[in-house]
């Protein structure tokens, strides 16, 4: 068992990224997430591995996609309006079916917004983020142990389905510090990197990495091959605990203890928390959408995730929603008293 | 020097590591200089970060009597490495104790080297804080590297190590004295002294009497606002 160490949830991620194998990080730093970027500065010489601060966030992003086609793990990191900047190269590498890791903890939005903790992203995470068809997975880990072993699968899930994995944090989950051990958990069984441009040596023929493809039958079969591709995903790869308030993040820590309090109350509340947020386990909800009467989405944001709810549940339980935005924190209380209000309401 | 008494110097100044615990120990020591100053204050001088600050908790050192010199934007979540707009005021009152809460590492620490000449005038103790918990000071190689960044972009000379090693509510005494160890071979290599031991009055509680003497107590008072 590896030791105990004192880390942030930032520096966290950095470490498990290059424990991962990642020696390529191209960065822009933001606050809530500047302590990934200082950390992977010190460390990444150290590894023989490059640490390079981009002249913009989309710059970084496209270092990403160039060392992606490489056959590298790489990895760019950055809060919620640096996200939005690098949107366009997020595409391209979707675009071109590169695998890379790209961190975003979310900070308040939109614009410029402020530095505290946020979940308002949820919409850009898992719906949008650059133009065109596509997805990327993204994993919501709600704990620094947790960062870590999300982190490794991250590049994991990214090599083996060739596409842009995201993790997204929140502020508070960047900036907690918590004591962990640095075990990557088990890893996953990944293809050879055939496909990367690293040279013919004159033996093979040459790799194209191309997004550009003007004629659109063969872009609708390009783009359909990565939908499918999809669907294998959605139906593996969907992850989440089961308990009915559901939540994800350090928000999903917040209504654990909240829970606590509500069954001594005599309330039985249970939690449903999705690790990932593409793909929506829809699964799980729907399994429970027979056996509980009505369900709470709690969200630090003005309601993003409880559509996805809704959406799984298809109207056979009611869904509601309690959040703060802003850089607000929902409170244990806060949420007791909404889950009351709704418990009340049913009786 | 014995357990819980400080340096006889007007200047007390905290550095080291990022995340080492400078803050929580700079507003411990400052309480406790108040035992023996009438006037007591405390500059958050911390252009690194915005979050977990000296004055965070302002409020609560200003009712024990202690000033706190902090940037007009500190706790406003304007996002700007500022210092405060009083910061001359540290050198004015010749009586007044000071402690001077300095971001982590180097790109903390310079913001010192402005102050080199009154600093070093006056005279001052400047103590490094370390947990070998945290990675990049987690033996003496790397503790001496961080600590010889922050004297050099400091421009002046780290007095004393403050052993700070823990694991939050994890932390055992034979953690401490893990870290001690450790700490130990760099502040000899370094030619200064452990000044003290800091940590949860339960955590020391265990140590040795030799180490005891070292024994600094503190009482955690930043909210870090995620231990709901």
């Amino acid at each position: 068992m590896a030791e105990k160490v004192l880390v942030k949830g930032n520096e966290a991620l950095a470490e498990a990224a290059i424990l991962s194998g990642c020696r390529h990080y191209f960065g822009y730093p933001i606050t809530p997430q500047t302590e990934i970027a200082a950390y992977m500065a010190k460390r990444m010489p150290k590894v023989g591995g490059v640490f390079l601060q981009a002249e913009s966030e989309l710059a970084a992003a496209n270092m990403v996609f160039g060392a992606a086609g490489a056959g590298a793990r790489a990895l760019t990191s950055s809060s919620s309006p640096g996200i939005s900047l690098k949107a366009e190269a997020l595409s391209y590498i979707a675009g071109c079916d590169l695998p890379c890791v790209v961190v975003n903890i979310v900070r308040a939005g939109p614009g410029l917004g402020g530095i505290q903790p946020a979940q308002s992203d949820y919409y850009q995470a898992t719906k949008g983020h650059g133009h065109g068809d596509y997805q990327m997975i993204v994993l919501a880990p709600s704990s620094v142990q947790e960062i870590i072993h999300l982190t490794a699968d991250a590049f994991d899930l990214a090599d083996l389905y060739r596409m842009p994995v995201m993790i997204m944090g929140d502020g508070m989950l960047g900036q907690m510090m918590e004591p962990v051990e640095f075990d990557l958990g088990e890893r996953r069984k990944l293809p050879e990197k055939d496909w990367a441009t690293t040279g013919t040596d004159m033996k093979r023929k040459h790799n194209i990495i191309n997004s550009l493809i003007m004629n659109p039958d063969d872009l609708e079969a390009c783009v359909r091959a990565r939908y499918e591709r999809y669907e294998q995903i959605k139906a593996t790869e969907a992850r989440a605990e089961e308990y009915m308030i559901t939540a994800y993040g350090t928000t999903a820590r917040i209504v654990k203890n909240a829970i606590v309090e509500l069954r001594k109350k005599g309330i039985k509340v249970g939690l449903v928390r999705p690790i990932t947020l593409w793909p929506f386990p829809e699964a799980t909800y729907k399994k429970y959408a027979d056996k509980v009467s009505a369900i709470l989405s709690v969200e630090m944001s003005m309601g993003q995730m409880v559509d996805d709810v809704r959406l799984a549940v298809n109207d056979k339980v009611p869904v509601h929603f309690y959040g703060r935005t802003g850089g607000n924190i929902p409170y244990p209380d806060e949420i007791i008293k909404a889950m009351e209000e709704i418990a009340g309401g049913d009786k | 020097m014995k357990s819980g008494e400080v340096v006889n110097k007007r200047i007390h100044i905290i550095v080291g590591h990022y995340g080492s615990g400078k803050t929580e120990f700079a507003i411990n020591y400052a309480i406790k200089l108040k035992e023996s100053y009438d006037k007591v204050m405390i500059a958050d001088l911390d252009i690194v970060n915005p979050y977990f600050r000296t004055n965070d908790v302002k409020d609560m050192l200003e009712k024990e009597g202690i000033s706190v010199l902090a940037s007009q934007y500190a706790g406003s979540n304007v996002d700007i490495p500022a210092l405060p707009a009083n910061i001359h005021s540290l050198f004015d009152d010749k009586n007044a104790a000071v402690v001077l809460d300095v971001g982590g590492d180097e790109d903390g620490a310079v913001v010192l080297g402005r102050f080199k000449q009154q600093i070093e005038a006056e005279g001052y103790e400047m103590l490094f804080v370390v947990n070998t918990f945290r990675p990049l000071t987690n033996d003496c190689d790397s503790i001496l590297q961080v600590l010889g960044e922050v004297e050099d972009a400091s421009r002046l000379k780290v007095t004393g190590i403050i052993n700070n090693s823990n694991l939050q509510h994890l932390t055992k005494t034979d953690d401490v004295i893990k870290g001690q160890r450790e700490i130990e071979i760099a502040a000899k290599k370094h030619g200064v002294a452990v000044s003290y031991i800091s940590g949860l009055p339960e955590v020391l509680d265990g140590l040795d009497e030799k180490a005891k003497e070292k024994a600094f107590p503190i009482k955690r008072y930043l909210d870090l606002g995620y231990e709901f």
